[in-house]
């Protein structure tokens, strides 16, 4: 023992030690990133001054690897904030109907096409991103509505899974009139990171440092909340307002990451649950590690994606719900076991 | 009914409540309830289960919507600012109520350091010095880096006292703090609130064990939502009023200058 006795708990260097490791395995991912391509893996370094591959590295792979690493930083900083916010482990990013929100606003676009002249310009205007993006808001703005506020939180994710299933049901109806759509909308459904380009990298980057300062600055609140929400307002903690803005930094997060990328399932579940396993932090903490093991998770899916059956390629969505999903049933087993 | 004007109101009195009304869904759970409490004192709270305990509790806490008129000291206690109220009075939950597993102990008692701390700014070394103190108090200091939920039932309870006394309130409000405590740990927690009491503070507890809220100066008998007697320990018509409101399954007598409920075998 030293003299001194320890008043910062022993958790806090180990913390930063994951932060940097993370850091460190993203830069690998990115750099894996640029060199992974549809004829398999070939390094850097060996493509010399080929016009051709610089060109191939900067207008495809990088966008695409960037994008990867900030759409699973998006996810996974939603997750942490999901799951501190609701209080529930499972609670995942797109509990608020924001997925399904996006599904139906790019089958809407999708079937609009051609209907008319002048709706067919303004959606080219407004895009596929743009159309996921605002069905992912509006459809969070009516679980709000539907839950009348944020004041019942078992109310919130009642009214989140209803306008999941509601919403579901009517792209369902769309696609089902309009088969045309179908193999677009299934793009989108599976999720990818092939459509994303610089300037989305550019938006995604600018949303994904406003979250995270945003979410870093209600950090405290979500330690409280922890507690229960009585013990949170014994603590004078204003929980309408801290509700609020968590939810709008779920929304944005949620929607830019989802317009971007299509459906991406189980990285905003899994990312915070790593972090967790690893060390026991505050959500100061929790928050930005989740972002990072998010961005993580979904660089190396993308390359499997990518690499595994080259020049072919698999929806990433589909590898992240394969993975996440095992990794969860894993998790579950050991818990149960735990338990007994 | 006209109150008298805070300035006029009494300082011995840390929390009052007149005409005190809560309903959920159609239950009255606390029907036009009147109560002093004491300052300086500890008060128990007793009563069968579903009589509005953890109810009262909650409403002098400042966490529950009521109708009717709460002070503290005097003043109307909606008129404090959330922040200021929460330095002032500390609040406990059922520890069944409390999850924060993922925490580590210590971040958990310096949660109580909130009221303290301005929204972005960080933790002083008042906070880390309070926080110290209290998991000391309570024995909890070792496991300060252990998350939450990998405690037992009672050092997690002691955790949580912990993250109670590191707001240093002038009033702490605790709803069964004795539930999952073993006997030396009850005993000790015995002790520490005669600590508080002589420090000033006040005390109020929802108690299941009646022998134990025997310790306390001052007892609450509730019922049906209602005060059914309010008096001091050694009032043989609150020992009745006590036996009454437990249909008479137990009884209280005197042992070793103390007071015990037994119960009633017929």
């Amino acid at each position: 023992m030293s003299l001194l006795p320890l008043r910062q708990p022993l958790t806090k260097p180990r913390a930063s030690l994951l932060a940097g490791l993370l850091g460190l395995l993203c830069i690998t991912a990115l750099l894996f990133g640029l060199s992974v391509g549809s004829t398999g893996l070939e390094p850097l370094w060996s493509l010399g001054s080929d016009a051709v591959a610089t060109q191939i590295i900067w207008e495809v792979r990088a966008p695409r690897t960037l994008g990867a690493l900030l759409t699973g930083g998006l996810l996974g900083l939603a997750g942490a904030t999901a799951q501190g916010l609701f209080r529930n482990p499972l609670a995942d990013p797109f509990l608020l109907g924001s997925a399904s929100g996006a599904s139906l606003g790019v089958a809407l676009l999708l079937v609009s096409f051609g209907i008319s002249p002048l709706a067919t310009q303004w959606f080219v205007k407004l895009g596929l991103t743009g159309a996921a993006f605002v069905g992912a808001v509006l459809a969070v703005f009516l679980t709000l509505s539907l839950a009348r506020g944020v004041q019942h939180t078992l109310r919130l994710l009642l009214a989140g899974v209803i306008v999941g299933v509601v919403l579901g049901a009517l792209t369902s109806l769309l696609s089902l009139t309009r088969p045309d759509i179908l193999q677009a909308m299934q793009a989108f459904m599976l999720g990818s990171t092939a459509f994303v380009s610089w300037s989305a990298c550019a938006i995604m980057a600018i949303v994904w440092l406003t979250c995270t300062a945003a979410a870093i600055a209600f950090a405290k609140g979500l330690d409280g909340l922890a507690l229960g929400e009585a013990t949170a307002v014994s603590l004078g903690l204003p929980l309408a307002k801290l509700r609020g803005a968590l939810i709008g930094i779920l929304a944005l997060a949620t929607g830019t990451a989802v317009a971007h990328t299509g459906l991406i399932a189980f990285v905003g579940l899994a990312a915070p649950h790593l972090v967790r396993a690893i060390v026991t932090v505050r959500h100061a903490w929790l928050l930005p590690l989740a972002s990072l093991m998010g961005a993580l998770l979904l660089s190396f899916a993308d390359l499997f994606a990518r690499g595994l059956i080259a020049p072919q390629e698999l929806p990433v969505g589909v590898l992240t719900a394969i993975l996440g999903g095992g990794y969860l049933m894993w998790l579950m087993n050991r818990r149960g076991l735990s338990h007994d | 009914m006209i109150n008298t004007s805070p300035e006029a109101s009494d300082h011995s009195v840390a929390l009052e409540a007149e005409h005190l009304t809560v309903t959920r869904g159609q239950l009255e759970v606390l029907k036009d309830l009147a109560v002093k409490i004491p300052r300086g004192r500890w008060c128990a709270i007793v009563g069968p289960n579903g009589a509005g305990k953890s109810t009262l509790l909650q409403v002098l806490a400042g966490i529950l919507p009521f109708q009717g008129q709460v002070r503290l000291l005097g003043q109307p206690l909606h008129r404090h600012a959330a922040q200021s109220r929460a330095r002032r009075i500390a609040w406990l939950a059922q520890s069944s109520a409390q999850s924060a597993d993922d925490l580590t102990a210590y971040d958990v008692v310096m949660l109580g350091r909130l009221p303290h701390q301005s929204w972005l700014g960080g933790q002083s070394a008042a906070d880390h010095a309070a926080v110290e103190q209290a998991l000391k108090l309570t024995q909890a200091w070792a496991w300060r880096d252990r998350a939450l939920g990998t405690l037992s039932g009672g050092e997690k309870q002691r955790v949580l006292l912990a993250r109670l006394l590191a707001v240093e309130a002038d009033i702490l409000l605790m709803d069964e703090p004795l539930a999952s405590l073993d006997p030396p740990h009850q005993a000790d927690w015995l002790i520490l609130v005669r600590k508080l009491i002589e420090q000033g503070k006040t005390v109020v507890s929802v108690l299941h064990e009646v022998t134990l809220a025997l310790y306390a100066d001052d007892l609450l008998v509730m019922s049906n939502g209602q005060i059914q007697y309010a008096g001091e320990r050694d009032e043989p018509a609150l020992h009745r009023a006590i036996e009454a409101v437990f249909e008479h399954r137990i009884t209280i007598q005197p042992l070793a200058a103390h007071w015990v409920a037994l119960p009633t075998l017929n």
